[in-house]
């Protein structure tokens, strides 16, 4: 190898008493793509902000990090400044808060223009519209006067690329660069990403947790876990001969199993027609409504016991408000039948006793727990409202069992949810829907905000909950792999209509649909190499 | 099913101190703020004695044993018939009294002999007279009867901070105005934030029309001038503490209203909240359940300040004279004898430090508890 361009050498980053990375040592020759991979919590983002030393002030740092000889880590400000935008960039993970949101996209990248290269008006104007060419915008002259909630979430991500690149950095970083996208704009940004490096010629270190990517991206990938590095090997080698344990566990965990048998004959446990969701758009003095946002526009489904059926769309294609809806937390319009009863029209209090047989489990695992409460109190919740007949010790029983059916341990119960990792309460939330006995859940994207690993085992768990107590689901989700590994049917939304629907298989043998053919090519082009063959 | 029960996600299993965890990180941030925890435990002393201001300061003996029998008279107010007198309460002060209880029996007399009405009628000279480690024992004791040598001329009849110009002790009024504008300021505190709570988080959780004309009201209401209407109403009915309080209370209670109901708008959508909808939990108990204790972090937040601006409050009403009846221990009626008595400084002096002191001792606690209640400490 030749000389290495950045050089990190027993980086040691620590807050108070935690090390948050410890003995971190990795080379980058020029020209290089190096990954790492890790769960949330290996460190690997805190080793890729230590590089350029965006940091809070409590880390206090150790060992060294050279870049072209120099040891950033004591390096004085002016200095640092110099390397930082200019030798080497940085692209983050959230294009909506990584843009200032009152500067317009000329501003933006023109600073970074006049801060490093002195340019300034024509001729930045001139480079500006030559990056976003290149990162490809279209008709980049008539965008430079767009502000950041102008552009969609890939043209951001353009947009933050062009910064990054406006000074042809030596070593571009990127921290989970397309995790917050959709999965069609995702293989977008990383064929955008793979053409500049190679036009540019420049080295970059791609922080990631999914190893689809990693497979298509990096020549050399290091995988991280309690802040440190166990394995570090060419990506291939990796992918092919993984030595450490915790490298085959990453590889393994991928969701699998098969979905249950669609079963035809099985009676509906819920019936929509024509369901629609408008926001009324309003103009003028007067209010009048001038058009309306159409979040779910005519969506008939039906679900049979037992099945689970699959909702699949990308961000804003109104799968989680056709969800909300089903459980009356939305106001509709559209016949809801559950169980042989139309209940769009009944009121709060009469949808009560429906609520303990529909329940739901949320996304984001850290909001839907009330901080405040007690484990044993959030899972008590539904029974006190619905069995107020059995007392305390019964209700403490019923709560132990539910725990010990979602694999947690009863002695948690009085525990308080931070003191639980996402994917136990992820379990938790699903021990609160499953306390009732339900006929019916729906599930809003609940592994989207896990690790890989816990997907997996959560995945299993609602399987094996589904197998036991004869659940019907509703699965919602943007990742098509888990709703290959669940759903025996599925429909595929886009912009609030469904454009597709049938069982899984079928619909991932044969798409009829030109966005479900994108959707999957997307989704599997990145893992078809990297994914172990569970599915096929 | 391979790992579902298995390693990568475990927690603890050591034992645990009882309690609410958040509640024992957020006491821990209070305590790691030095500065408020001492400034808590220093007010919390001052206050705790003010509040047995009549044990420390008082014209009246704490106990009495007159021929053989126990009594209280800081408690109980006995006739003067009871030392041999005939007028309806007993002047302990007067020397006829004094004599006879010490003929039969013994008094145990408070720390500061007079409490902030008592009137020293022995003051050397014409009020007001100023603290009595400025004079020597002869000036002090000139008026007493027997001078220097008089058994009454101790320590405890002296006037540590002088005296106004009506000749009381300013120990002893201090003593008092501290508790009343402690108590005053805690009272109105405590009720304007029950209301201002209970307007911001039925406003906020409900929203649409309630809200938009609530909002309205309250922005109208804010409008009225306080201090004319206080004026108005002073000159019609005499302000004693109740009323004094009920006026000022029409207009606290908004300056919660607004934290909370942004407090409730943010958090109705939470997903626990929806949660709670969809588990069938009726909306009363989410308030009081999920809602509430959100909201409540911003209202604890506020209560040292809201305690601190209230006492200000009270005080400059004093000032004015528009405050709590005459003759009222008040640490704003102090400040208004300085203003008055630029000749006797010693009364202007001591308000302004005690106010400041307390002030400082509140502000210092509230941002202690702003440390403790602040989620990016307490829920990392």
């Amino acid at each position: 190898m030749s000389a290495p361009l950045l050089s990190v050498r027993d980086l040691g980053v620590r807050f108070g008493d935690a090390d948050a990375a410890k003995n971190v040592s990795f080379d980058i020759a020029p020209g290089e793509t190096l990954a790492l991979v890790g769960e949330s919590g290996s460190g690997k983002s805190v080793t890729a902000l230590s590089i350029l030393q965006l940091l809070p002030p409590t880390a206090s740092l150790s060992g060294q990090i050279l870049f072209k000889g120099q040891d950033l880590l004591s390096a004085s400000p002016p200095a640092l400044r110099k390397v930082r935008g200019n030798d080497i960039s940085m692209i983050f993970q959230e294009p909506m808060t990584s843009l200032n949101p009152v500067h317009t996209v000329e501003r933006q990248i023109g600073e970074v223009l006049a801060i490093h290269a002195g340019l300034r008006s024509n001729a930045a104007r001139a480079r500006t519209i030559e990056l976003l060419d290149q990162v490809g915008i279209p008709d980049p002259a008539s965008r430079l006067a767009a502000f950041p909630h102008q552009l969609s979430g890939g043209q951001r991500q353009r947009v933050m690329i062009a910064m990054a690149l406006a000074n042809e950095p030596d070593l571009l970083v990127a921290d989970e660069p397309t995790t917050a996208l959709d999965v069609t704009v995702q293989a977008q940004i990383l064929e955008l990403l793979k053409s500049l490096q190679q036009r540019l010629g420049m080295a970059m270190l791609f922080i990631t947790h999914d190893l689809g990517i990693v497979r298509r991206i990096a020549d050399r990938t290091c995988v991280m876990t309690a802040g440190e590095i166990v394995e570090a090997n060419d990506t291939q080698a990796i992918f092919d001969a993984p030595q450490h344990s915790y490298t085959k566990h990453l590889l393994a965990a991928a969701p699998r199993g098969t979905p249950p048998t669609p079963r035809p004959k099985a009676i509906k446990i819920l019936e929509v027609e024509n369901l629609r969701i408008w926001f009324p758009i309003r103009r003028g003095i007067f209010k009048t409504t001038v058009g309306h946002i159409k979040a779910v526009d005519g969506v008939d489904l039906t679900v049979r016991q037992g099945e689970t059926l699959g909702v699949v769309g990308e961000s804003g294609s109104g799968k989680s408000t056709l969800g909300y809806a089903l459980l009356r937390l939305l106001s509709s319009n559209g016949r809801i039948v559950f169980l042989g009863e139309d209940i769009q029209n009944q009121s709060w209090k009469a949808m009560r006793p429906h609520r303990a047989k529909m329940q739901i489990v949320f996304q984001d695992p850290f909001g839907s727990l009330s901080p405040r409460l007690s484990v044993a109190d959030i899972i008590g919740e539904g029974l006190k409202v619905h069995f107020s007949h059995i007392d305390a010790a019964e209700r403490d029983t019923r709560v132990s069992k539910v725990l010990t059916e979602v694999g947690l341990s009863p002695d948690l119960r009085y525990r308080y949810p931070h003191e639980f990792s996402g994917g136990q309460r992820q379990r938790i939330a699903i021990a609160r829907a499953m306390v009732l006995e339900p006929k019916f859940v729906v599930l809003d994207e609940p592994t989207s905000a896990l690790d890989v690993s816990i997907q997996a085992q959560v995945v299993d768990l609602l399987r094996d909950l589904q197998s036991r107590h004869g659940l019907t689901y509703l699965f919602i989700s943007h990742d098509l792999k888990v709703v290959r590994a669940l759903a025996s049917s599925m429909i595929v939304m886009h912009n609030g209509k469904v454009v597709e629907q049938g069982p899984t298989e079928q619909i991932f043998a044969n798409p009829k649909e030109t966005y479900t053919k994108t959707l999957i090519a997307a989704a599997f082009d990145q893992t078809a190499i990297g994914s172990p063959p569970a599915k096929s | 099913m391979t790992g579902l029960s298995a390693a990568p996600d475990k927690v603890d299993l050591l034992p645990r101190k009882p309690g609410n965890p958040i509640a024992r990180r957020r006491w821990a941030n209070f305590r790691a703020n030095k500065r408020g925890y001492w400034s808590l435990w220093i007010f919390l002393v001052i206050f705790i004695l003010t509040l047995g201001a009549e044990f420390i300061a008082n014209d009246r003996p704490i106990l009495v044993s007159y021929k053989g029998e126990l009594l209280y008279p800081a408690l109980v107010n006995y006739p003067e018939s009871k030392f041999g007198g005939f007028l309806a309460t007993t002047a302990y002060r007067d020397p006829y009294i004094a004599d006879e209880i010490a003929a039969n029996g013994w008094a145990l007399w408070p720390a500061v002999r007079f409490n902030f009405a008592t009137v020293d009628d022995v003051l050397p000279h014409s009020a007001p007279v100023e603290p009595s480690w400025l004079m020597s024992r002869d000036q002090i004791c000139q008026n007493y009867p027997m001078g220097v040598d008089d058994s009454n001329c101790i320590w405890s009849n002296y006037h540590l901070l002088g005296t106004d110009d009506r000749g009381r002790d300013v120990v002893a009024r201090l003593i008092y105005g501290f508790r009343i504008s402690v108590l005053f300021g805690l009272v109105l505190t405590v009720i304007s934030s029950i209301i201002g709570v209970a307007a911001g988080a039925v406003q906020g959780y409900f929203g649409g029309w309630v809200d938009l004309l609530f909002q309205r009201f309250i922005e109208v209401w804010t409008a009225v001038p306080a201090l004319y209407l206080l004026l108005i109403i002073s000159s019609v009915i005499a302000p004693s503490f109740w009323v004094l309080l009920g006026i000022l209370l029409l207009f606290s209670w908004v300056s919660l209203v607004g934290i909370v109901r942004a407090e409730f708008l943010r958090a109705r959508n939470f997903e626990y909240v929806n949660a709670a909808r969809a588990l069938g939990v009726a909306n009363p108990t989410i308030i009081l359940r999920h809602l509430l204790p959100n909201a409540m972090v911003a209202t604890l937040t506020f209560l040292p300040f809201i305690l601190s601006g209230s006492v200000a409050t009270l005080t400059s009403l004093d000032f004015l004279g528009f405050g709590l009846p005459s003759g009222s221990p008040s640490l704003g009626e102090l400040l208004a004898q300085g203003k008055n008595n630029l000749q006797a400084p010693w009364l202007g002096l001591t308000g302004f430090l005690t106010i400041s002191i307390m002030m400082t001792l509140l502000v210092f606690i509230g941002e202690a508890v702003r440390d403790a209640f602040d989620p990016r400490k307490t829920l990392a």
